[in-house]
């Protein structure tokens, strides 16, 4: 495996790679997703979001409350007010009548307005209020940019979650996938951020190969991916802001899996060197050095890193199919299986505290998403799809984004991972696949 | 949302190399993170062969023109069962033909293409389908072809030949597409 340590510089220097920008595609057509709750809480929480008072024109005719109200009914633990039901429309605490909310059978009210500081801050001030004790619950502002208010609508929509259910809210991160286009074998690929609604989607990478196996790092400020553009497998991480990229493993045979380490120094890979045979390996990328982790002849990939850095967990079908392990991720350490009890589990990807395990498994039925305890336990399968795959959660653990296919269609997915709540991330043409959610922005 | 031509240059000042040598000039969309658009150029290695990407078809289809002819050496995907990297017993010829040709012919190079259908976790189909690239390289190799004949590649289940979710889709996607490349 001696290929394996050579230096990717003289590596890549045996080849021509060009790349040119597509000037007219830039700008991007893509698919638009669209976000329905197909399964929510029976005992959801009743909540009215008033309009809030506008800031005009700086706010760009953004509706705060619509998108607030939006991410907490798309939780499936909130159902909102219609407001064409809605009497008055206070924006302040000291305007509502709460007998009116109370008639109309809410349990909580909130009321918010902008004000337009300077032409770089937008403040967002609201009121939660619980309109059956009369407590105020929440008085809070968030200050953004114009151009972010967005974000800032769903960072409103985090502190109100986070305030009713005692689990911080994600509504203000941002998901990661891979849109496809065409019909076999003349497809278009696109790797695409958006926000966890759905909305604000940018193309930030295209290619006629394929692209595959998007993956954040930790701060948010890259994302690592596998591209086939140049006919063989490679693996690149790209700033998100600026674009910047570099190719950081194009070795003989398969460069695929990335994960970056949680402290962002890592990123462990899949390589199989010309012998094809799949490894785990964990690339220093400021010095380039590479450790090999596992050392086996059967198939070893798909690698995550538990919260703390020092363990990796693994898809490998050393014991005939695949099963998952956990490795030390300093290697030198025989791995241990730690799935049983289906004949199919692959794909494993912690939870935010490291407690709970999502992976994929087969049974008779087909593929589905599941949960397990990292210390032990029986799997939990989630979902009932008959090829679902690629789960991530979100940074709060509460939920599990996935890729499903529906009616022929490849679409995402998400399930709560108590299994209670489940949605459907639907585009409206080409397929999407791969997500993987990213971390909290801040 | 689309408004995006002077966006489009303000930043191809942004313009970035990677350590590949690679020059790929990062695009702002609308929303102000760049895009990056990728093509394939003309390649000198082994490891090409198609001389554009921008169509991403050239790969897909076993070229004919190259490589031995008759009615086994005509052939050029190998097709495998679920989950299995053996050459089935109705290939077994059709490698022997590919083997004799490359045999006698020691020049030629081939580049062999795994591929898996769509179900289970996509990097494991990745190691799949270089399983079954290498499946057919050693029985290449046992043939007399020499190893800088062959490059192998896996896409995995992420270039089907045909769309669908049936067992007959998944038996024409599971399959070594071999590429004779001068």
């Amino acid at each position: 495996m001696s290929v394996m340590m050579t230096p990717m510089l003289r590596l890549v220097s045996k080849r021509v790679l060009t790349a040119v920008v597509l000037w007219t595609v830039a700008g991007a057509a893509y698919a638009d997703l669209s976000i329905d709750i197909t399964k929510g809480v029976t005992d959801a929480l009743s909540i009215a979001v008033v309009p809030f008072a506008r800031a005009v024109p700086a706010d760009g005719g953004l509706d705060v409350a619509a998108v607030v109200q939006h991410d907490l009914e798309g939780s499936g633990r909130f159902k909102g007010m219609d407001r064409k039901d809605m009497l008055s429309a206070p924006s302040r605490i000291s305007d509502i009548q709460s007998a009116d909310w109370r008639a109309a059978k809410n349990d909580y009210i909130v009321v918010g307005r902008l004000t337009s500081l300077s032409n770089t801050e937008l403040v967002i001030e609201f009121d939660l209020v619980n309109l059956l004790s009369g407590q105020t619950l929440l008085q809070q502002r968030v200050s953004v940019a114009p151009a972010a208010l967005r974000h800032g609508a769903h960072r409103v929509a985090d502190l109100i979650y986070q305030r009713l259910t005692g689990t911080r809210g994600a509504f203000a991160t941002r998901i990661g996938y891979v849109s496809v286009d065409g019909a076999p074998p003349a497809q278009r690929y696109q790797l695409l951020l958006a926000d966890a609604d759905g909305e604000n989607i940018r193309v930030i990478l295209e290619s006629a190969q394929p692209i595959m196996s998007p993956a954040w790092s930790a701060d948010g400020e890259w994302v690592a991916y596998v591209s086939f553009e140049n006919h063989a497998s490679a693996v690149y991480v790209q700033r998100v802001r600026t674009g910047e990229r570099r190719l950081v493993s194009a070795r003989a045979g398969i460069n695929g899996a990335p994960a970056f380490s949680p402290d962002g120094r890592k990123l462990a890979l899949t390589l199989s060197g010309s012998s094809g045979n799949a490894d785990i390996y964990v690339l220093d990328l400021a010095t380039q050095s590479l450790t090999r982790i596992t050392e086996d002849p059967a198939i070893d990939t798909e690698a995550t890193w538990s919260p703390d850095g020092k363990q990796l967990y693994f898809t490998s079908d050393r014991a005939g199919g695949p099963q998952i392990y956990r490795v030390a991720a300093q290697g030198g350490e025989a791995a241990r299986r730690i799935s049983f009890g289906v004949p199919y589990a692959a794909r494993p990807r912690l939870s935010p505290d490291g407690t709970q395990l999502a992976l994929v498994v087969r049974d008779g039925s087909g593929y589905h998403i599941a949960a397990q305890d990292v210390a032990g336990g029986a799997l939990r399968v989630l979902t009932r799809g008959t090829l679902d795959e690629s789960p991530s959660f979100a940074p709060n653990g509460v939920q599990i984004i996935y890729a499903a296919r529906e009616r022929g269609q490849a679409i995402l997915a998400m399930v709560s991972a108590d299994g209670q709540v489940t949605q459907r991330l639907k585009a409206d043409r080409g397929e999407v696949r791969d997500p993987v959610w990213g971390p909290y922005a801040d | 949302m689309r408004k995006t031509l002077t966006l489009l240059v303000l930043a191809s000042v942004l313009a970035l190399s990677a350590c590949s040598g690679k020059k790929v000039k990062p695009v702002t969309g609308a929303g102000g993170e760049p895009v990056v658009s990728t093509q394939t150029g003309a390649q000198t290695g082994g490891a090409g062969g198609a001389t554009s990407g921008t169509r991403g078809t050239e790969a897909s289809t076993a070229n004919g023109a190259l490589g031995p002819t008759g009615e086994l050496g005509s052939q050029r995907v190998i097709y495998f069962d679920f989950d299995n990297s053996d050459i089935r017993p109705e290939f077994v010829d059709v490698v022997a033909a590919h083997g004799r040709f490359l045999a006698n012919n020691p020049a030629v190079r081939v580049r062999l293409e795994g591929h898996t259908d769509e179900r289970g976790s996509r990097e494991y189909n990745i190691a799949l389908g270089e399983r079954r690239s290498q499946t057919v390289r050693r029985a290449l190799s046992l043939q007399g072809v020499k190893e800088s004949q062959i490059a192998t590649v896996s896409y995995g289940e992420e270039r089907p030949a045909v769309a669908g979710s049936d067992e007959l889709a998944y038996s024409k996607n599971r399959r070594v597409e071999i590429f004779y490349i001068n």
